[in-house]
């Protein structure tokens, strides 16, 4: 048997990389068949439902599962309300509402439920966005980490606005909004016990209200990709392919937090692999780089914008990073899960 | 931020290079031992920014590649165990056993557990007595120390229910073998720096000696690596061979003694089969008797184990800096970072799947 082959479900095939992304393309697509032709494998679809008027609608949905379920900067419920929301986000959408579904194991605490959805309550608020519908399913004890929560969302995008992939063109400047790798090393600080001189908190937050700036200042957005499993590099990654395009990144302008790079070194990890969930790229004409870099610093609670690279017209469906040293690396999309390496 | 920045100061680096060009008049074949070195070198894109006439080898220093194959369908075998909760470090779970992997073991109900040390699969004995733990006891002298103090805390303690299943490798014989092979076309290595901190220089002054190769104990860090290349090529030019240490704020003469003592005591040497070079002699380390108690092996009877290694991958030979990972008949074509034949493909810093990402990127450019 080939390694790749697996005749079962594995972690890989969770992990945001290259293996979740064949199970997409090699068995949901073709099982799906013509009820999934015009399916969009972006953070967001969006369609024409009736007459819609000026606005077309976004529709997405996200299942949420993480241990534990309470980390430094958010809980499960703040993840749920704010991926779905910045989903939405990154097609160009106004998030409107979310119907949110929870799978809970049997024996699960009250008041921690309670907690989950406070916090749900907060986030949505937060977002500006409506919590109108929902579901409750009970599980067995062992048959789940405590909560699962489901969020699928809807918004709405101007007709005459299209944020997609196939929009990058060479020459586009790619701009990161804030330093990466945070949620990651948050989460898996707090679940193995872990301590790396300072508390790194998740950067868990909305990004409907900037993205809503820079569509609001007459920026032509190309794309947007909120980086979240797989991180930075897959995020990229997807959008070369996608594109057809090559991307050159200065990977010494990449923003890390030092206790990030500190906590990837120690355990093996590239911070460029590990997720966000409130930190996402653009990609606009390179004259249009400034006015992104000015939004984005209006709103300093989420954003420390960097300028990391430039789509080229070169190497095509490839991310080529420049080391600070001035070498070269290919950029390649992890297969599954990041795995802390031996040496 | 400390030991973050500072050694990997662009400036510095340049100046490192603009040396190495400098003094080099002649084609070299640098071996880097260690995968930790490789990580680094292929991080930084540093093998492109040294002169053409440098080339560098990815040795055979990375436990995910070396492991025998028939040590990873044991672990296979007995992390398929009802009893048992199988513990690893992360990037074992992706090593191709005949097959299977480990990953595909967890999913067919197998308990299999990442965990960051010896001493965490320790703790899980304590908290589960009802359950047989299992670490997998891999890798070269640097996770040896603490595999070792997790063995004489278990024995110590009594804990019954852990035990270990070791495949220890060692750097030292392993460069023997190579520099032995009259294919070898190495002419100097850079030592793994973490090695040595903990078993000191000794040993290498009789490779040195025996070989008439130049060795430099170098570290991890681009800096470290770019003054060992340095080192290397100065003593290259100048048609020495000898042992010198690059890597002076970790290793030192004797090495830490303390955790050679544990090694001693826990463990003893035995022939070791490596993955795709074959057996070289007390290459690596065993549990002495004394803990067989504690010895995965020996506790569980997994018998029947037939191994199957794609007749077609050369991995060997590639860690053996004989064969470029380009020249192999199967490379690009059968063998694949997405179908992988051998433990060099799997990993995005493996010498076959850098090499292909490099040349799949040449191509594209091209068409």
């Amino acid at each position: 048997m080939r390694l790749r082959e697996y005749p079962q479900i594995t972690m890989a095939h969770g992990g945001g990389g290259q293996l979740g992304a064949d199970l997409v393309t090699d068995l949901f697509l073709p099982a799906f068949g013509a009820a999934a032709l015009d399916a969009e494998l972006t953070d967001a679809a969006v369609l024409a439902v009736g007459d819609g008027g000026p606005y077309r609608t976004a529709f997405t949905t996200d299942a949420h599962v993480v241990k534990p379920l309470f980390f430094p900067g958010g809980n499960i419920g703040t993840l749920a309300v704010n991926g779905t929301v910045n989903d939405l986000a990154m097609v160009g959408a106004q998030p409107i509402a979310l119907a949110t579904a929870f799978v809970i194991e049997e024996g699960f605490e009250l008041r921690l439920l309670d907690q989950i959805a406070r916090s749900m309550g907060r986030a949505a608020k937060a977002a500006n966005v409506r919590l109108v519908t929902g579901d409750t399913k009970v599980v067995e004890a062992g048959h789940g980490d405590g909560v699962y929560i489901t969020t699928s969302g809807i918004g709405a995008v101007p007709v005459d606005l299209r944020v997609a992939p196939d929009r990058i063109q060479p020459g586009d400047c790619i701009i990161v909004s804030g330093p990466v790798g945070r949620h990651g090393i948050a989460v898996m600080s707090q679940r193995e016990g872990l301590e790396f001189g300072t508390t790194i908190t998740s950067d868990c937050a909305p990004l409907g209200a900037v993205t809503a700036d820079l569509i609001a200042a007459g920026i032509e957005v190309h794309a947007m990709r909120d980086l979240t499993r797989g991180g930075l590099l897959a995020g990229l990654c997807e959008l070369a392919d996608a594109a057809d395009v090559g991307l050159a990144i200065e990977l010494g302008d990449v923003p890390v937090p030092d206790p990030v790079r500190a906590a990837c070194s120690f355990l093996g990890l590239d911070p460029l692999s590990v997720a966000n969930e409130g930190t996402f790229v653009v990609f606009v004409p390179a004259s249009e780089a400034d006015k992104v870099l000015a939004v984005m610093n209006s709103h300093p609670d989420t954003c420390k914008p960097a300028v990391i690279g430039t789509v080229v017209a070169d190497h095509p469906a490839s991310v080529v990073g420049r080391t600070s040293l001035g070498g070269r690396r290919v950029l390649v999309r992890p297969m599954g899960e990041q795995l802390p390496r031996i040496c | 931020m400390k030991y973050l920045d500072e050694f990997a100061d662009p400036d510095i680096a340049k100046r490192l290079l603009t040396q190495i060009r400098e003094i080099t008049t002649q084609s070299w074949r640098v071996m880097e031992v260690c995968g930790g070195q490789t990580h680094a070198i292929i991080t930084n894109g540093i093998d492109e920014l040294l002169p053409d006439t440098i080339s560098l080898v990815h040795g055979p220093g990375c436990p995910v590649c070396v492991t025998p194959l028939e040590m990873i369908d044991r672990a296979l075998a007995i992390a398929a165990l009802d009893e048992v909760i199988f513990c690893s470090f992360g990037d074992m779970l992706r090593v191709p056993g005949s097959a299977s992997d480990l990953f595909a073991v967890r999913a067919g109900g197998g308990d299999v557990r990442i965990v960051y040390s010896p001493l965490d699969a320790l703790a899980l004995a304590e908290e589960n007595p009802d359950r047989d733990v299992v670490f997998f006891g891999v890798g070269f002298e640097t996770t040896a120390p603490a595999n070792a103090m997790a063995v004489q805390a278990a024995f110590e303690r009594g804990i019954d229910n852990f035990s270990m299943l070791v495949s220890h490798v060692l750097v030292p014989p392993a460069i023997a073998s190579i520099m032995a092979s009259e294919r070898s076309q190495v002419d100097a290595f850079l030592a793994a720096g973490h090695v040595c901190t903990v078993m000191g220089m000794r040993q290498y002054e009789r490779l040195v000696d025996d070989h008439g190769v130049p060795i430099v104990v170098t570290g991890f860090e681009p800096l470290d690596v770019l003054e060992g290349i340095r080192r290397a090529i100065i003593q290259l030019e100048a048609g020495r061979a000898e042992l010198d240490n690059a890597y002076e704020r970790a290793v030192t003469q004797e090495g830490n003694v303390l955790a050679q003592e544990l090694l001693e005591r826990v463990f003893e040497p035995v022939d070791r089969a490596w993955r795709g070079i074959g057996t070289i002699g007390e290459s690596g380390w065993k549990l002495r008797d004394a803990y067989a108690a504690f010895d995965a092996e020996r506790r569980f009877s997994v018998d029947h184990i037939t191994t199957v290694e794609p007749s077609a991958c050369r991995a060997g030979e590639v860690l053996q800096g004989l064969l470029k990972p380009n020249d192999c008949e199967a490379f690009g074509t059968t063998c694949t970072p997405r179908s992988p034949l051998g433990a060099p493909m799997v990993s995005s810093e493996g010498a076959c799947a850098a090499y292909y990402q490099r040349d799949a990127l040449t191509m594209r450019a091209r068409s």
